[in-house]
């Protein structure tokens, strides 16, 4: 007689181990495939999974095998129309009869492709990025989980009984089910007195009744003071609680000097803070200000989306930053950050005043600061500006000019490096 | 591994069998349960009823083990080439990465079953397999691969049914502590070249000695020591004094030419620790025990599809079985016993299953019904008791020999066999010998010869090693038919390289004995990672 085992119940992920080993083994070569990705692929697509191929011949485990050539003699089966002698053209590609089937079998060459989910994906994207100076308090991602109550649950340790809930549903209960029994019993009682008034009283009826009555009042005694049924416990659940909350701030030229490409460069600069951002922190606000002479804060949509034109006075935006710092982001409870993309032009006698206002207002409250600045032409006042400030503030405030869409994702990385040197 | 795995062609899910309505008691109680849904009743009921009849077949069989699981832990068992449980290693993440990624897809339908050679034999149930899939992989497997297992020579001389699962735990256990010591990445380079290597790193004429789990563990210690005390000796000799170089050129190590280049790496290597000695030979103590699998494929399989078809159908004529079951069962099996003709896109060679049973069918056929043919061909079979017949055969041989055998000259002519010289020199290939008088010696003599795995695999031997200079191991490589190496090969002399330590060459010799091509390893410690 066979010995019949249910497996199911365990050992399920048993391959876990053997997969991890394998991401393991080939990080450097996943990583560079999704750099691969990244460098090719549209940042606003930047959000979904990816297939990664690797080599076969990096993957394969070889083994000593014969290759092409020699001599090869094999049986094959479906004979229609050959003969002893018959000569058959060689099949290209060696398919086919060919030779080195014996060894080959089925084993493809081709690439071995498997998905990385989003979550692995922009997993191994931002592995070595982290928002630099995070120091008043722990990483966003790093959650804390504060228990809260949350109404009451049918089962729980006896601990968390709640004992007027519970009663509350027992005396519902008990009165549930002995209101029947009672209504029948009130009946017979008011027969049995009626009986008993008689001047002849039916003996045989009235103790009938009376073992009616007898056995209703033990059913009504027997329904359960307190049942497990009616057993409420007080439920609580872990509800993350953000440890440290970050606001960034996106600052972007819509003037008129900004063109297409350069503003389609300067929006692929922030999808991709922004991806970073809402992606490693839970609890990162973005506030988007755009500007040409005037600046605004909009929501996401239109500050990527909305064409204005007209001059350019930084300032304006610096100001606006500095404004809601001041009314919605205490520094004392925010960690701010700040990022701004320029093509370089402004109004020349507000140059000065941005490195002031930077200086003196905004750059006492930041965390870090980052400037692009997506231009070809010689670098104008407002970076010479930036440059004293890049100097002043050494690892806090960081400034690159780029030129094409190709040097986004170094000139992010740069910024946002996970390294010693953005220490304070 | 001591498993075997069919595949269910993906899109042909088994239909479920009409259900029956119980008609009276005496006859109800004989008939075994129908339906899809399968049950641990029904399954335990069909195991009877099935291991009855194998009996009254005179199967002989290890105890039986029926284990349900789940898909996700076939693909796991699938991923570990069957094993219950195993050291850990990348190459097997990789493919249940690949299994899962096809499964999910459909690209292909799952292993529907897996069996281990051991004692008792284990047989894994997927849960999503109907009732009659359930009942078809018990005969299979349990019954048919089991006694199989336990009747043929190469299992019962070379491997131990009874000790290999405790192998595999002490093998596990052994590596997880390596990996404790030493790190993961140590463990994993040596693992690495030791698989690539498993192919050469098997006795093939030498019986080894059966694994047993307490000598193992018992000696293992010992043998740390006494092997690290054997290579200290050999390598005691400083290198040899400028003096006299020719005398120490002399000397020949290995003495002999050794074909199991693991081995030799396990005693010899000069510059291996202990543990890696030790893991060396747990990667080629495994690869032996799967060893007589691929000698017997053709013969398994036919053996195992002979045999639930033969159970089934004795179940069904005694009336125990529904025809609904009966239909869903013989779709399934003739989807595995199919044989693609050469001139279909989707013909990958001869299918094992298809050979084997076509094989162990007609050996059936010649004992109980033989033609003159048959007669003349196989005098000592025709018209004896086929179970009998069979029993020998299955006992006996290997797949080699059992077509060298028992290959009929009318299966030849059923299956349309034909064969196909590829002369590298010629531009055409030569249609060597077909189906009719003139070829059936020299058909079987090729079929025999394309499934003899030393024909298979290149023969690839330890040739000498300079003891007294650089320490660098020449392998050589005695070519069969002019076949070349695959590129792999640069590849692979790095994993020997690595092992060994030092420098690597590899000579290809043909037939009259020149060198014909040559590749070299240069060992650098600095590039080691």
């Amino acid at each position: 007689m066979a010995y019949l085992i249910d497996r199911r119940i365990n050992g399920r992920n048993k391959s876990a181990v053997n997969r991890d080993r394998f991401m393991r083994r080939f990080r450097g070569r996943i990583k560079e495939a999704v750099e691969r990705a990244i460098k090719h692929r549209s940042i606003k697509e930047i959000d979904s999974g990816e297939k990664v191929s690797i080599p076969a011949r990096d993957i394969s485990e070889p083994t000593f095998r014969p290759g092409r050539g020699g001599v090869w003699e094999s049986v094959h089966p479906g004979n229609e129309e050959y003969q002893r002698g018959d000569r058959i053209p060689r099949p290209k590609g060696g398919g086919g009869t060919g030779g080195g089937e014996a060894s080959s079998e089925g084993e493809g060459e081709d690439d071995f492709v498997f998905e990385l989910s989003r979550e692995e994906f922009l997993n191994y994207f931002f592995e070595d990025l982290a928002l630099p100076n995070l120091v008043k308090t722990q990483l966003a991602s790093i959650k804390d989980y504060k228990t809260t109550r949350a109404g009451y649950t049918v089962d729980g340790t006896p601990t968390n009984i709640h004992v007027v809930r519970s009663l509350r549903g027992a005396i519902g209960r008990r009165i549930a089910l002995a209101s029947p029994l009672a209504a029948e019993l009130h009946k017979q009682e008011e027969e049995l007195h009626r009986l008993e008034a008689a001047p002849v009283p039916d003996m045989l009826r009235i103790n009938e009744l009376r073992e009616q009555i007898h056995a209703l009042k033990s059913r009504i005694y027997r329904i359960p003071y307190l049942d497990p049924f009616d057993l409420r416990y007080r439920n609580r659940v872990q509800v993350p609680q953000p440890s440290a909350r970050a606001v960034m701030f996106c600052l972007m030229d819509v003037s008129g000097s900004m063109d297409e490409n350069r503003k389609d460069i300067a929006k692929r600069f922030f999808t991709l803070l922004y991806l970073f951002l809402t992606r490693n922190y839970d609890t990162v606000e973005v506030v988007f200000i755009r500007h040409h002479t005037q600046a605004e804060e909009v929501d996401e949509e239109t500050f990527f989306r909305s064409r204005e034109t007209g001059g350019t006075v930084v300032s304006s935006a610096l100001e606006l930053m500095n404004e809601i710092i001041e009314r919605r982001y205490p520094a004392s409870e925010w960690n701010i950050y700040g990022a701004q993309a320029s093509d370089g032009d402004n109004w020349h006698d507000d140059s000065p005043r941005c490195r002031h206002l930077l200086a003196a207002e905004i750059m006492p409250r930041l965390q870090y600061y980052a400037y692009v600045e997506i231009a070809e032409a010689e670098p104008q006042n407002l970076w010479r500006e930036y440059e004293f400030l890049a100097e002043h503030f050494k690892h806090r405030f960081a400034i690159q000019r780029i030129r094409r869409l190709d040097e986004i994702y170094p000139v992010f990385r740069e910024l946002f490096r996970k390294t010693n040197a953005f220490a304070y | 591994m001591p498993s075997r795995t069919e595949r269910l062609p993906a899109g042909s899910a088994p239909r479920p069998a009409p259900a029956e309505g119980r008609k009276g008691g005496a006859r109800a109680s004989k008939k075994l349960p129908t339906g899809s849904e399968w049950s641990f009743d029904a399954l335990e009921r069909y195991d009877k009823a099935i291991a009855r009849v194998a009996g009254e077949f005179g199967l002989d069989t290890w105890p039986v083990q029926l284990e349900i699981i789940s898909s996700e832990q076939m693909m796991d068992a699938y991923a570990s080439a069957g094993m219950p449980t195993g050291y850990h290693h990348w190459s097997y993440g990789k493919h249940f990465l690949a299994t899962e990624k096809r499964y999910k897809r459909g690209e292909m339908g799952l292993a529907y079953e897996i069996v281990i050679n051991s004692n008792p034999c284990v047989a894994y149930l997927m849960e999503e397999n109907t009732l009659t899939m359930q009942a078809l992989v018990i005969a299979h497997a349990a019954y048919g691969h089991n006694s199989f297992f336990k009747g043929n020579h190469l299992f019962r001389q070379w491997t131990d049914a009874g000790t290999i699962i405790d192998y595999l735990v002490f093998a596990r256990d052994y590596l997880a502590d390596c990996e404790r010591r030493h790190g993961v990445d140590a463990v994993e380079d040596v693992l690495d070249s030791c698989h690539a290597l498993s192919n050469v790193g098997i006795d093939r004429y030498k019986r080894p000695q059966k694994l047993s789990l307490a000598r193992e563990q018992s000696r293992q210690r010992e043998r740390e020591e006494y092997l690290q005390s054997q290579v200290n000796d050999l390598w005691r000799t400083l290198p040899a004094r400028e003096a006299a170089p020719e005398q120490a050129a002399e000397e020949r190590f290995p003495p002999e030419p050794e074909e199991n280049l693991l081995y030799f790496i396990e005693k010899y290597a000069p510059m291996m620790e202990p543990w890696q000695r030790e893991v060396v030979r747990i990667v080629r103590k495994i690869a032996q025990y799967f060893y007589p699998q691929r000698q017997t494929k053709v013969m398994n399989e036919g053996w195992a599809c002979f045999w639930h078809y033969t159970l089934l159908n004795a179940l069904y004529d005694r009336k125990q079985l529904s025809d609904g079951f009966m239909i869903e069962f013989l779709q399934s099996h003739t989807n595995v016993i199919y044989q693609p003709p050469v001139t279909k896109p989707h013909y990958y060679g001869i299918n094992p299953y298809a050979l084997g049973y076509g094989m162990m069918n007609d050996l059936r056929r010649i004992a109980e019904a033989p033609t003159d043919e048959d007669r003349q061909w196989f005098p000592d079979i025709a018209g004896r008791d086929w179970r009998e017949a069979l029993d020998f055969a299955m006992r006996n041989f290997k797949d080699e020999s059992f077509i060298a055998q028992y290959l009929s000259p009318r299966l030849m002519r059923e299956m349309h066999l034909f064969s196909v010289v590829d002369d590298e020199k010629q531009s055409d290939l030569l249609v060597s010998a077909i189906h009719n008088e003139d070829g059936y010696r020299h058909l079987r003599q090729v079929l025999s010869d394309q499934h003899n795995v030393a024909n298979i695999d290149p023969d690839i031997q330890v040739w000498s090693v300079r003891t007294r200079g650089d320490r660098s191991l020449t392998l050589r490589h005695f070519m069969h038919n002019d076949r070349p190496l695959a590129d792999t090969t640069d590849e692979m002399l790095r994993h020997v390289a690595r092992l060994w330590g030092f420098d690597v060459f590899l000579e290809s010799i043909n037939a009259s004995g020149e060198i014909v091509s040559t590749h070299a390893c240069r060992y650098e410690k600095r590039h080691e990672r």
